[in-house]
């Protein structure tokens, strides 16, 4: 066995020592020659349609097709191996950013103002960048309050609903009826009853995070294994040390998974309440855009939102596994 | 006299304890629909001796046990450590079961300290550190549960007793799902501790040369509800090998009283 090994090592190293072939990194040449394309496409043709000038789109794109053109010669090593993974779908986007060009701003095959061009989108970013960030902050005022908040009632709901007979007798028919509400159905409620619209989406955010989180924490509680209990009793510890020290971590895994659906009732509830109440964020911001046929300013919202969602949610399974990193499971995940 | 035992367990030596068991009788379930599981046991254990209980898997030993540790109160009879009535359960009495159950988000280091913490007894790392030594842990101090082996969990979960200096230790098979080497290797070890130690051991275990290896006492218990159907002392010098032929006369006489066939037993 050991033999085989070393001759196998022995003949992969041979060639690569005596005679060092240049190989291109092929996905960083496909991308370089989709991006190149893309740039040509969008600066050199001329526009059918009106459309905001190309030359920021056609440096940022002359910009990516370069880079992947410079990992094609050195290859993704160093303090880019992490992007090596990401090659090929770079190297797509490129071939999607040259079509959008081409069937919007160079033939208009697809109509204004539905469609709007590449450069049209990006142009967002910088005509109506202070508008886009304040929707942005006031969306996150929002949302961490609530989140927070939510995150908090729910997990101490649950502990109590898991932990004692009678708070699970009192809340589980609160859970049982009120939980299959969306928790947007209350705003009419929570609009006559907190003194801002601000409170009332805070209130309706963190409700929309607490009912998950409450759930499957009070699930994680009751899963347990009652002999660590046993164990922790006969060691000499009170029930408030058993809930920190055996109760809480042990019901973490299931906590975490309440804590992501509740992250994305969250958002949803969000975006709903600003659009039905609010004057200001995020939702707001695309019902304004929409209301002035604005479709470049909605699609560039909608990109905001999703980067801003999406990094929300890896900052949130960061957290897990730094929290749970002793758990073998969440190590291999 | 108990100022006394507490003088030497704050010294850091475990001081055997005697236990009495007096007329218990147990059952699962309400009064209407009780099950019974013990029966109307009595037995005493001298301070510092190994008891084993003995008896078909099921019949109630775990539950004795847990009755001694103080986790459930008898319906009938009455349990006593130094012939002071148990109550509840006590550091004093501390249980290693079958399966490890360390918390698997605490490093070795740290569910050996759980009791020490429990109690609020601060620098405790001296005592940690020792019974680590004591089970051949000290390398493993900063792992997590999951990098263990079976007998090495075993192990940390016997040191998270003895870091308490128990005066009674309440094994329910403890071995029982560790392969035969590490059994024997485990079953050796315990032997030293317990002498070294002079803790009082009470074993439940469904190996009948486990008990005549450990213990120098076995009482062999019927099925459900479980009575004590035999006394077996067991005075046998140490070492004790497994072809002794007293050795090999108690083993039969066991397994008869247990209700295997004479053919078997030969």
């Amino acid at each position: 066995m050991s033999d085989l090994t070393g001759q196998a090592a022995g003949s992969a190293a041979l060639p690569i020592a005596v005679r060092p072939v240049f190989r291109p990194w092929w996905p960083g040449l496909v991308s370089g020659l989709a991006w190149a394309v893309a740039a040509a496409v969008t600066g050199l043709l001329p526009d059918q349609v009106r459309a905001p000038v190309a030359r920021p789109l056609v440096e940022l794109e002359g910009a990516v097709a370069i880079l992947s053109g410079l990992f094609a010669l050195i290859g993704p090593s160093g303090w880019c191996a992490p992007l090596a993974s990401h090659g090929r779908r770079v190297a797509a986007l490129g071939v999607v950013v040259a079509v959008w060009e081409v069937v919007t701003a160079k033939t208009g095959w697809l109509p204004l103002p539905f469609f709007p061009s590449p450069q049209a989108v990006l142009d967002v970013y910088r005509i109506d960048f202070a508008r886009l960030g304040h929707s942005v902050i006031s969306s996150l005022l929002l949302l961490f309050p609530g989140f927070g908040l939510g995150a908090l009632s729910g997990f101490l709901a649950g502990l109590a609903m898991g932990w004692s007979p009678e708070a699970r007798y009192w809340g589980h028919p609160v859970i049982r009826l009120l939980g299959p509400l969306p928790p947007i159905a209350w705003l009419p409620v929570a609009l006559f009853v907190f003194p801002t619209i601000s409170a009332a989406s805070i209130f309706l955010i963190a409700l929309a995070t607490a009912f998950p989180v409450a759930v499957l924490t009070a699930s994680g509680v009751m899963l347990v294994d009652s002999r660590l209990y046993d164990v922790g009793r006969t060691l000499g510890a009170s029930d408030g040390f058993l809930i920190r020290t055996i109760v809480i971590p042990a019901s973490l895994p299931h906590v975490f998974v309440g804590l992501f659906m509740g992250l994305g009732a969250s958002f949803i509830v969000l975006i709903v309440a600003e659009m039905l109440g609010a004057k200001a964020g995020l939702g707001w911001y695309l019902q304004w855009a929409q209301g002035w046929a604005a479709y470049a300013n909605l699609y560039a919202a909608l990109a905001v939102m999703s980067v801003l969602f999406s990094g929300l949610t890896m900052a949130l399974f960061a957290a897990r596994r730094h929290a749970l990193r002793w758990n073998r499971e969440t190590v291999q995940w | 006299m108990v100022t006394a035992a507490a003088k030497k367990i704050v010294a850091g030596a475990s001081v055997g304890a005697s236990v009495q068991v007096r007329a218990v009788s147990h059952a699962f379930g309400d009064a209407a629909r009780a099950l019974p599981v013990l029966d109307d046991v009595s037995f005493d254990v001298p301070a510092g001796e190994t008891v084993a209980l003995l008896g078909p898997s099921g019949c109630g030993k775990s539950t004795l046990l847990r009755l001694i540790a103080g986790l459930d109160a008898p319906r009938a009879g009455r349990i006593g450590l130094d012939h002071v009535r148990v109550v509840g359960p006590d550091p004093s009495r501390l249980l290693v079961f079958q399966d490890p159950l360390l918390l698997p988000w605490r490093t070795v280091e740290a569910n050996v300290a759980y009791g020490l913490q429990a109690r609020g007894i601060g620098g405790g790392e001296d005592r940690v550190a020792q019974a680590l030594r004591l089970v051949g842990l000290a390398d493993f101090a900063g792992a997590y549960p999951h990098e263990l082996s079976g007998g090495m969990a075993q192990r940390a979960a016997f040191a998270r007793a003895l870091v308490n200096h128990p005066r009674v230790l309440l094994l329910d098979e403890p071995f029982g799902k560790l392969d035969s080497l590490t059994r024997m290797t485990m079953q050796e070890e315990l032997l030293a501790l317990a002498r070294r130690h002079a803790f009082t051991t009470i074993l439940v275990t469904h190996d009948v040369e486990e008990a005549l290896l450990l213990a120098t006492k076995i009482l062999v218990f019927s099925p459900r509800p479980a009575r004590i159907i035999r006394e077996v002392d067991n005075g046998l010098p140490f070492p004790r090998f497994r072809d002794d032929p007293a050795f090999i006369a108690r083993r039969r006489d066991i397994l008869i009283a247990l209700g295997h066939g004479e053919e078997f037993a030969r």
